[in-house]
């Protein structure tokens, strides 16, 4: 057997990098056409009306946001651990055939899945859960996926030669905790065919189809325990931890502070917990609830603009690197939107702003600055920092990078504005009412007001998408760019004009 | 007491409890500066920052077991 020196082994970050982008672009495709739909009602039937059931709003709906949430993001952040987690480990995948089995199985299994929820979902086959659409046998086969990255975490755990585990580790063995236990709880269903009804006839509809094990108020409650959960465990918390490896081995600076990095972990895991009734205020839960979901939303600015200011800090004496590193410019964005949209989402929490807020655009539109500038430009950055490291080659052009930055900036600016705009005419519309109560307007007055704003939105993520488009011709060119050296990747990213 | 009054006092001190948690460790990280195996925390920065496979662990599992 030949003597190679150890080296680290991205065979499996690399397959993830490419569902990343593949997924990618299905999910925020989806995503624009979507915006397409609300804007122009036509676009629902663009196909002719025989197919219309597979291009209509409601049927696409859940394939933008799980394609995104499930596939874009999870894939992202498996990528990105299967490469930081060697790294700050200081242990190569290379030197464990099991670890290294573990990792492959994780990537096929995982894209089997990927492609049974495209399908599913396409045929409308889906629970009806939001962001929990998944039939029972998917359900089944993402646990057994997640329990295989979780061997393959704590395997490289297991053979690691740091002692210690750093900031970004936490992250994501909180991100594996988190996503277990909620998705586990969400998704207690009871296949119909199980099923007996009062004169005791049984075997209820397709073999695939199930009821939710939890009703009424108690369904909504852990739903939304849930659904916030994974914008905290799915969109948040392994986000950090690669903006907290990323950024400093991007810039060559040391995290401006380590202490405040673990305080903020221990802030953000107790705080986020407690914050998903916020998604029921004003609903038929006890108010207790929403009170207390309402306080610890607000307690929530602290651990993430801990985190959010520890990362522009980070960048302290070194700005100039904002301005002529592309790479550096999405992070330093990324982590400004995360501030932004952590203190808007506490906003829209408290009671009062709430009752405009709820059930409008805005929600949507704050979404959308915390998945478009953070997660997304994040993840984006992450690819970017990796790909030379794990092509061995520069990135392809660095202009290209730069212009990706600039239009997507802008598709986010457009996004957001026009929903904040379209959220807030649409609460105080509802609202107003004459001197004896009566409604001063009826739903279809919202939607001719809404129409402009929604088209801005539409335009909005079409750039974005073009962006991402620029971004992934710019990794498939970069593997065949120039070939660097070693000593090329210490810091700053390699990158041709 | 009913039950309402003693879930009161129950949220009351568990309040106070996991404030005084998390400014004790917050006087911890401040006062002590270093973890029980002597290493500075701000050191551990370096987990990214120096992690090519041939770099030096800031604290090695090897050195535990030469203990």
């Amino acid at each position: 057997m030949e003597n190679r020196p150890l080296e680290y082994d991205y065979t499996v970050a690399k397959m993830f990098m490419f569902a990343t982008i593949a997924l990618g672009i299905v999910g925020m495709l989806v995503g624009v056409i979507l915006a397409f739909e609300l804007a122009f009602p036509g676009v629902n039937t663009i196909l002719g009306s025989g197919v219309a059931e597979y291009t209509n709003f409601s049927r696409l709906r859940p394939l933008h946001t799980d394609a995104i949430i499930f596939g874009f993001t999870l894939s992202g952040i498996f990528a990105t651990w299967y490469y930081v987690g060697q790294r700050v480990l200081k242990v190569s995948m290379a030197e464990s055939g099991l670890l290294m089995f573990l990792g492959k199985l994780h990537f096929w299994l995982y894209l089997v899945i990927v492609a049974s929820v495209v399908v599913t979902l396409l045929a409308g086959i889906t629970t009806s859960k939001e962001y929990a659409e998944f039939e029972w046998p998917i359900d089944i086969a993402v646990v057994i996926v997640w329990v295989v990255w979780g061997m393959s975490i704590f395997g490289l755990i297991g053979i690691r030669r740091e002692k210690s585990l750093y900031i970004s580790m936490w992250y994501y063995i909180a991100t594996f905790l988190g996503i277990a236990m909620l998705y586990v709880f969400n998704n207690m269903e009871i296949p119909t065919i199980l099923g007996t009804n009062g004169i005791g006839e049984s075997g209820f509809g397709d073999w695939w189809h199930s009821v939710s094990m939890y009703a009424g108020a108690n369904d909504a409650m852990v739903q939304w325990w849930y659904g916030h959960n994974a914008v905290a465990f799915g969109l948040t918390v392994p986000i950090v931890a690669m903006i907290y490896y990323f950024l400093p081995k991007e810039s060559g600076q040391a995290i401006y502070s380590y202490k405040l990095s673990l305080l903020s972990f221990w802030g953000l895991m107790f705080v986020y917990i407690w914050a998903g009734g916020h998604h029921l205020i004003y609903s038929t839960i006890p108010d207790w609830v929403q009170t207390m979901a309402s306080v610890f939303s607000v307690i929530l600015i602290l651990p993430s603009w801990g985190s959010a200011i520890n990362m522009l800090l980070t960048m302290k004496g070194e700005w100039q690197q904002v301005a002529s590193s592309p790479l550096i410019k999405f992070m330093v964005l990324g982590s400004t939107f995360y501030m932004f949209s952590t203190l808007e989402g506490p906003i829209q929490a408290i009671k009062s702003v709430n009752a405009i807020a709820h059930f409008t655009d805005w929600i949507v539109g704050h979404v959308h600055d915390g998945t478009l500038g953070w997660v997304g430009f994040m993840i984006m950055a992450s690819l970017f920092h990796m790909a030379p490291r794990v092509f061995k080659r520069e990135i392809y052009s660095k202009s290209l990078m730069a212009t990706q930055f600039w239009i997507q900036t802008l598709g986010v600016v457009l996004y957001f504005t026009s929903m904040w705009i379209a959220g807030i005419t649409q609460g105080m519309m509802w609202r107003a009412h004459d001197e004896f109560g009566n409604l001063a307007y009826s739903f279809i007055d919202t939607v001719t007001v809404l129409h402009p704003y929604y088209t801005i939105r539409a335009v909005g993520g079409t750039l974005y998408l073009v962006g991402f488009l620029l971004f992934s011709y710019n990794i498939y060119k970069t593997m065949s760019a120039r070939p660097v050296e070693e000593s090329e990747l210490q810091n700053a990213s390699p990158m041709g004009a | 007491m009913g039950i309402a009054e003693l879930q009161g006092y129950g949220y009351v001190a568990l309040t106070s409890l996991l404030v005084l948690i998390l400014y004790g460790y917050i006087y911890h990280l401040y006062t002590k500066k270093r973890d029980s195996d002597g290493h500075d925390y701000e050191e551990y920065s370096n987990m990214a920052l120096r992690d090519d496979i041939d770099d030096a662990p800031v604290s090695a599992i090897s050195d535990d077991k030469e203990k």
